[in-house]
């Protein structure tokens, strides 16, 4: 599904990835992990598109196809989704209206009819039900008033209506309490599946309890220097990042053995 | 989201700027006392207007042109302006609209004004003026059932000068200002209305105006009594061709709410702003004030401003009644080199007197947006309230936002809040908006429509859906 190789990514010209290879199949989940300043949102963006980060080198197949020429939007309708690990509010404008727009743009694309009123909102119903919100969530102006733990479950809300094929989520569980991380869990576990592959960016292992990842990497210095199973994430709640850091960058043969 | 993208999306195209073909009956250029008598044999006023047009024009000659504004623009040449213009075929006045120059309807038409019978707009009384003079008013006899007088301006101080000589000039004196001075001598149409005491008017009443001829000056009068008790919802639209002059608008607009009487006015302008270099345009001056004379009468202003080179006006209320109300509810948006200097005065005199002031402007391109207010709450005016909240929009790095708000408070117990923010329009948001498969045209139109909810929302159901597809296309443009 994903296949990205030796990419580099810089900010104001300032160097973020630098040659990072990482692969990733229908099915799977990859929990990407590091230090603050590794890289880890600076992946999630450029893969979203964001322009304020340029791509110097490298690539990205995305379904056999370049990647990086898109533009974000026709990114998200061919399937990428990234939850934001801060959602912006949009004053003035719904939720379900914005919900309505993305839905319909994506489903344009396509080629499925857009969804008339009654079938959209008996859709949203059943995902807000998931997610445990309130129906007010829907008319409030998007994001905005909404706590740290609402604005992380309307991502979700988001994703489970648009039905991305590859979910990149930044930080998702930063800022929620154990309920609320509970909640937001259940929401992506219950969109797991064989052909939808997600990519979870986080600080912390505790998210890796309730969503049991296939591939932990470790991030640093922009490069991928270790992959394991989701024992790797418990290691490193114990031992910090400071072991990795020091060692040298596991190698591609390794990263596959693991696996 | 790149600022050239940016810039490149509120490029946009203005959709009203044909000229119609009808041959006009106009008065030399210039302005002297001869025009004026002119203009008053023309419309065969009574003494009354002649002599009132007189005053205001020798009181006009005392005055000089204003300069506070932040507006820039070059000096105008009074002398160089047509000061009426009429329609030929309206010179022996149609009887009916069926009477009425076909290329006129059709212009109407092309600008969605169905002004036939048949195709009226259901629900809505429409007066439209073009150029100087009235050419036309829909469901005249089914409101005079009701007593209610709706028309042109020109019918009015024919048929009921008792009215028009009792409030014209009361809200908005001709001393008032230099542009109001000018209207006063000059003006030549405009839609007067009157609503009997406790009557609701049913229908939307509705004024549409046009400027076609070239170099002229467009000076129209609107006079609104709602009589004690009365209700009455009326919107103002407006547009003009494209010409690379610029065209001097300069109307005055007086409301008048008796006991208990509501006025809502509601303004779509979209006069022609002027090419991508700032080229052309109408100057758009305009003074428009409501007078809440009785106790408990509510006038409310809504106005989404995106036409005209420059606006330059302050929808005012006077609250002299007690207990009454004043509302302003503003959208300007100034994209390429329009500039907006527009906000709104609340006098408070009464007790207990309330007024609110919601203004949005959007800056886009080279434009500079302007809210200028004041609130000004006399000693009489025991328990009056005040809220002002005025945001700024910004849309891409060359356009500016400034806020001048004015407040003067007299009276201990009152009450005065002020809110004002400013912000760009973030290309978080819009990222946010492509990273769910919505287009950036379609997200920009989103994010400014979410910013103008406040003040939609206070639009007639109709308009309000005119006004977010106005702003689409102010904000259209491609995108590379």
């Amino acid at each position: 599904m994903l296949k990205i190789s030796k990419l580099h990514a810089s900010v104001e010209d300032k160097p973020i990835l630098r040659g990072l290879d990482l692969t990733v199949n229908a099915g799977e989940v990859h929990a990407i992990m590091g230090p603050n300043g590794s890289g880890k949102s600076t992946l999630a963006q450029v893969l979203a598109g964001r322009d304020t980060f340029k791509v110097t080198a490298g690539e990205v197949l995305y379904q056999g196809r370049d990647l990086l020429p898109l533009s974000p939007e026709i990114r998200a309708r061919e399937g990428i989704f990234l939850a934001f690990q801060y959602p912006v509010e949009i004053p003035g404008v719904s939720n379900v209206y914005l919900l309505k727009a993305a839905l319909n743009a994506v489903r344009q694309h396509r080629g499925l009819p857009e969804l008339d009123a009654m079938e959209f909102l008996a859709l949203i119903k059943q995902k807000m039900a998931l997610m445990e919100m309130n129906d007010d969530l829907l008319y409030r102006a998007v994001n905005e008033g909404f706590s740290g733990g609402e604005k992380k479950r309307n991502e979700i809300l988001q994703m489970a209506i648009l039905e991305p094929k590859l979910a990149i989520l930044d930080e998702t569980d930063s800022g929620l309490d154990i309920d609320a991380l509970q909640v937001v869990s259940k929401g992506i576990n219950a969109l797991r599946s064989p052909d939808r592959a997600m990519i979870l960016v986080t600080h912390y292992q505790r998210l890796l309890d309730y969503v049991v990842p296939d591939f932990v990497h470790v991030l640093s210095q922009g490069k991928i220097v270790r992959t394991g199973g989701k024992e790797l994430a418990l290691e490193l709640e114990e031992r910090g990042y400071g072991w990795l850091e020091e060692s040298a960058p596991t190698t591609a043969a390794h990263a596959a053995a693991k696996s | 989201m790149s600022t050239t993208q940016l810039d490149e999306l509120i490029g946009n195209e203005y959709q009203h700027g044909f000229v119609s073909d009808v041959a006009a009956d106009s008065v030399p250029r210039g302005l002297c006392e001869d025009t004026i008598r002119l203009i008053s044999a023309r419309k065969n006023e009574p003494e009354f207007m002649l002599e009132w047009r007189l005053k205001a024009f020798r009181h006009w000659l005392t005055m000089s042109e204003p300069t506070w504004s932040t507006a820039r623009y070059p000096a105008i040449d009074y002398q160089n302006i047509i000061y009426y213009s009429a329609p030929k075929s309206m010179k022996d006045r149609p009887q009916s609209l069926a009477d009425v120059d076909p290329e006129l309807l059709r212009t109407y038409e092309k600008l969605g004004v169905p002004l036939k019978e048949r195709e009226m707009l259901a629900g809505v009384a429409v007066d439209a003026v073009f150029d100087s003079v009235s050419v036309g008013t829909t469901f005249k006899a089914k409101l005079g059932e009701l007593g209610i007088i709706f028309g042109s301006f020109s019918d009015a101080v024919r048929e009921h000068p008792e009215l028009v000589q009792q409030y014209l000039g009361s809200v908005v004196p001709y001393t008032d200002n230099f542009f109001a001075a000018l209207n006063a001598a000059v003006f030549s149409d405009g839609s007067f209305c009157y609503i009997p005491p406790g009557v609701r008017c049913p229908m939307e009443l509705s004024t549409y105006f046009r400027i076609n001829a070239r170099d002229t000056g467009q000076f129209e009068r609107t006079l609104i009594i709602a009589d004690a008790g009365a209700y009455v919802s009326y919107l103002e639209g407006c547009t003009a061709p494209m010409r690379d002059e610029n065209q001097l608008h300069a109307a005055v607009v007086e409301l008048v709410a008796l006991d208990d009487a509501r006025i809502k006015y509601s303004t779509v302008q979209n006069w022609y702003p002027g090419d991508k270099d700032g080229k052309g345009g109408i100057y758009n001056f305009v003074t428009k004030r409501g007078d809440c004379r009785g106790a408990r009468s509510h006038i409310s202003w809504t106005q989404v401003e995106t036409g005209s080179a420059i606006t330059w006006k302050y929808p005012s209320c006077i609250l002299r009644g007690d207990d009454s109300i004043g509302e302003f509810h503003s959208v300007a948006l100034t994209n390429n080199y329009q500039q907006a200097d527009t906000g709104s005065k609340m006098i408070h005199i009464g007790r207990n007197t309330r007024s609110t002031i919601i203004s949005k402007g959007i800056s886009a391109g080279h434009g500079q947006n302007t809210y200028r207010g004041l609130v000004k709450i006399l000693k009489s005016a025991e328990g009056a309230r005040n809220y002002s909240q005025c945001d700024s929009l910004l849309l891409g790095g060359e356009c500016g936002a400034h806020t001048f708000p004015y407040i003067e408070v007299k009276n201990p117990s009152a009450r005065v809040e002020h809110e004002a923010s400013t912000s760009r329009i973030g290309e978080d948001q819009l990222f946010y908006c492509q990273q769910r498969g919505i287009s950036v045209e379609d997200a920009v139109s989103m994010i400014v429509n979410g910013f103008c909810k406040e003040v939609f929302k206070e639009l007639p159901m109709e308009f309000a859906v005119e006004a977010q597809k106005l702003m689409s296309v102010s904000l259209e443009g491609t995108v590379g």
